[in-house]
């Protein structure tokens, strides 16, 4: 853990499990992290290694039943959120905490108006009179960069194009100018040129509003550009921690190690086939009680069948959970 | 939208009067013999001037055109001398007739229609009216108790015929308990709380029976559109935003999950007129649905012939209809 005293966000051994009719499925596997005011945590993984599912655990967003968090604290600007009833947690919803989701194109009702959708939340989380309500959903459409706005606010989502979309629903998420903006791959599903627009808005915004945000993807690239942080999870448990710097230069973890080789070199190396991590993640059927990418790791030994390694600090503000020493390149001493 | 509407109104008109004819032709060339149900007494030669006075003689494309004047033409002159109190020309022409009871097909009609409406159009919206929640709560606990006796009562409403429900009712509330009369009284009419009281009493069983069936189907419509729509994300925004789980729901989703269920609903009102045959044969209520059985039975083309297609234009109405609600329901349709 960072020691920063003053954190907006504290999550401590989250657990969050599936309980499906063939069985339970651990989703999260005791999750820490801490979030500084005005911080950006990346969070980085594979599909269905559990980085949603923490977000949406936070914010109890996941539908219930299947979903159940078993365990874990939950601090958000010093209040306890596994102890709130439902109405403090809606509050804290769409207020203190913004979501920005993946897929721009699903993510909006498509039969109300994007004006009516900006100012829902303006409208229950501040109180706002309609005429109050839509002035500030114009002042948002314009501050994410929708030409236009007081017209635009009686579009439908379908006539706006995907990059738009987004943009409206980063106003959404920014409406009750939230302590924290949690965006779940925000631009995955956004071509190149859009990403880039979209990196750019978020960062020039979060200077603006100054923000702490947990941006989840899988894509290195975007995380190298914009994190401070980086957190990387695989089954359900981060396995690596550190400053982006640091990360990218002194990567700890095998698993860490396999997905920065995996990102394509600017140079020399265009006739090599890309590079790919073997296998899947697991599905968790049980809380792990090995390593859990021991099957996968080049650098497994016998111990990593058997015990589950729990985070160690390295260094400075960076920790990981691995038997291996990538320094020595054998077992690490503990 | 409005230009739209309109080119959808004009062609209707081929379409109806293509259908018009196909009834008059299929009514034509189908085995019956008007004077069929006549004393086996009359001689043949008689039996042929009755034809001739019903115009039988004639080819059938001219009985066609004529039924054409008569029903396109005189029967609407004749509605705007009646409600505007004027003359037109001299007033006398010849209207669509029954031959079996020699009155007007359209005073008929206008006779039976109240009857039909009241009970087959409140069975409707009683019907509706409990499927929405229904389906609603069904989707939203999705296999909860609730959804589960749900399920079975509409598969109950679905598969059980009305003839069955409809003697099960009487059985049960008008020979043993005595509540229901079995017999609707077309004749009485409502001056006070107690004829009041009575006209409710009758028209319970019949609503019941068809609000039963009707509901059974769309709450299933209901129920499957909801999950649908339940699964979208555009839910899961709603609920981030901090939206009350009420609102959510019932703005959010039904909002959604009604564009397809009202246009299942606008379809199904032409039945409304149509009428429930054997719901209203069963509490004898003369509605137009007892009409037309009637006229089929007696071989009585005009009135058979003159209500099939008011049917139809019913129908081709609420196709327009449906298709204007669904584009003012979804923004997503624009038919300009």
């Amino acid at each position: 853990m960072l020691d920063n005293t003053a954190t907006i966000l504290d999550v401590a051994n989250l657990t969050t499990v599936f309980n499906t009719r063939d069985g339970a499925v651990h989703a999260v596997n005791g999750v820490s992290f801490s979030l500084a005011p005005g911080e950006l945590l990346g969070i980085v993984g594979e599909s269905g290694s559990g980085k949603s599912v923490t977000m949406m655990s936070l914010m109890d967003l996941l539908p219930s039943p299947p979903a159940e968090i078993v365990s874990g604290e939950i601090i958000i600007d010093g209040e306890d959120v596994r102890a709130m009833t439902t109405a403090q947690m809606r509050a804290i919803r769409g207020g203190k905490v913004g979501f920005i989701f993946q897929d721009p194109m699903t993510s909006l009702n498509p039969v109300f108006t994007v004006g009516f959708q900006i100012m829902e939340p303006l409208r229950e989380h501040l109180g706002m009179s309609k005429r109050q309500a839509r002035a500030r959903a114009a002042e948002l459409l314009e501050l994410v960069g929708i030409p236009d706005a007081v017209i635009r606010l009686k579009d439908y989502p379908h006539q706006f194009s995907g990059g738009m979309r987004q943009r409206v629903m980063i106003a959404i998420a920014l409406s009750c100018d939230p302590k924290i903006l949690i965006a779940d791959e925000p631009t995955t599903a956004l071509d190149v040129t859009i990403q880039a627009q979209i990196l750019e808005l978020i960062r020039e915004l979060r200077q603006k509003m100054g923000m702490a945000i947990i941006w989840i993807t899988h894509d290195l690239g975007v995380i190298a550009g914009i994190a401070d942080r980086v957190a990387v999870m695989y089954a359900g448990q981060i396995v690596e921690h550190a400053e982006v710097k640091e990360l990218f230069r002194n990567p700890q973890h095998p698993y860490t190690r396999a997905l920065l080789e995996t990102l394509p070199k600017a140079e020399g190396e265009r006739d090599k086939r890309l590079k790919s991590i073997e296998g899947q993640p697991p599905i968790m059927n049980a809380a792990p009680t090995s390593c859990e990418f021991a099957p996968r790791c080049a650098h497994a030994f016998a111990r990593c069948h058997v015990e589950n390694p729990q985070r160690v600090s390295i260094g400075e503000g960076h920790d990981v959970a691995c038997w291996w020493d990538a320094k020595t390149g054998g077992p690490r001493d503990a | 939208m409005f230009h739209y509407t309109i080119r959808r109104l004009i062609f209707t008109i081929p379409t109806l009067l293509f259908i018009s004819f196909v009834i008059f032709f299929i009514l034509d060339t189908a085995p019956n013999d008007p004077t069929g149900n006549l004393p086996l007494t009359i001689p043949p030669e008689v039996r042929v001037k009755i034809r001739a006075s019903l115009g039988l003689d004639q080819p059938m494309f001219i009985r066609y055109l004529l039924w054409c004047q008569q029903f396109f033409i005189n029967e609407p002159l004749n509605m705007i001398e009646q409600w505007f109190d004027i003359t037109i020309g001299d007033g006398t022409r010849l209207r669509v007739t029954s031959w079996s009871t020699r009155s007007p097909v359209v005073d008929l009609v206008v006779e039976r229609l109240p009857q039909t409406l009241w009970v087959v159009g409140m069975s409707y919206v009683v019907g509706i009216l409990i499927a929405i929640p229904i389906g609603v709560i069904s989707a939203y606990k999705q296999y909860s108790w609730f959804d589960q006796l749900g399920t079975f009562f509409s598969m109950l409403g679905f598969s059980v015929p009305t003839f069955f429900t409809g003697l099960l009712m009487i059985v049960i509330f008008s020979v043993h308990l005595r509540w229901f009369p079995s017999i609707y009284d077309t004749t009485h009419k409502v001056t006070d709380w107690s004829s009041f009281v009575f006209q409710v009493k009758q028209m319970i069983m019949p609503v019941m029976v068809l609000a039963f069936f009707n509901a059974a189907q769309l709450s299933r419509f209901m129920r499957a559109s909801m999950l649908d729509n339940l699964q979208q994300d555009y839910v899961r925004t709603a609920r981030a935003k901090g939206l009350k789980e009420r609102v959510v729901v019932l703005t959010h989703v039904l909002r959604n999950s009604l564009i397809p269920v009202v246009t299942v609903i606008a379809l199904g009102v032409p039945q409304v007129f149509g009428g429930a045959i054997i719901t209203e044969q069963i509490f004898k209520v003369n509605g137009l649905g007892q009409l037309l059985i009637i006229g089929i039975q007696g071989a009585d083309i005009p009135l058979v012939q003159t209500l099939t297609f008011i049917f139809a234009v019913l129908i081709v109405l609420f196709n327009l209809i449906a298709d204007i609600i669904y584009g003012l329901l979804d923004p997503r349709i624009r038919y300009d």
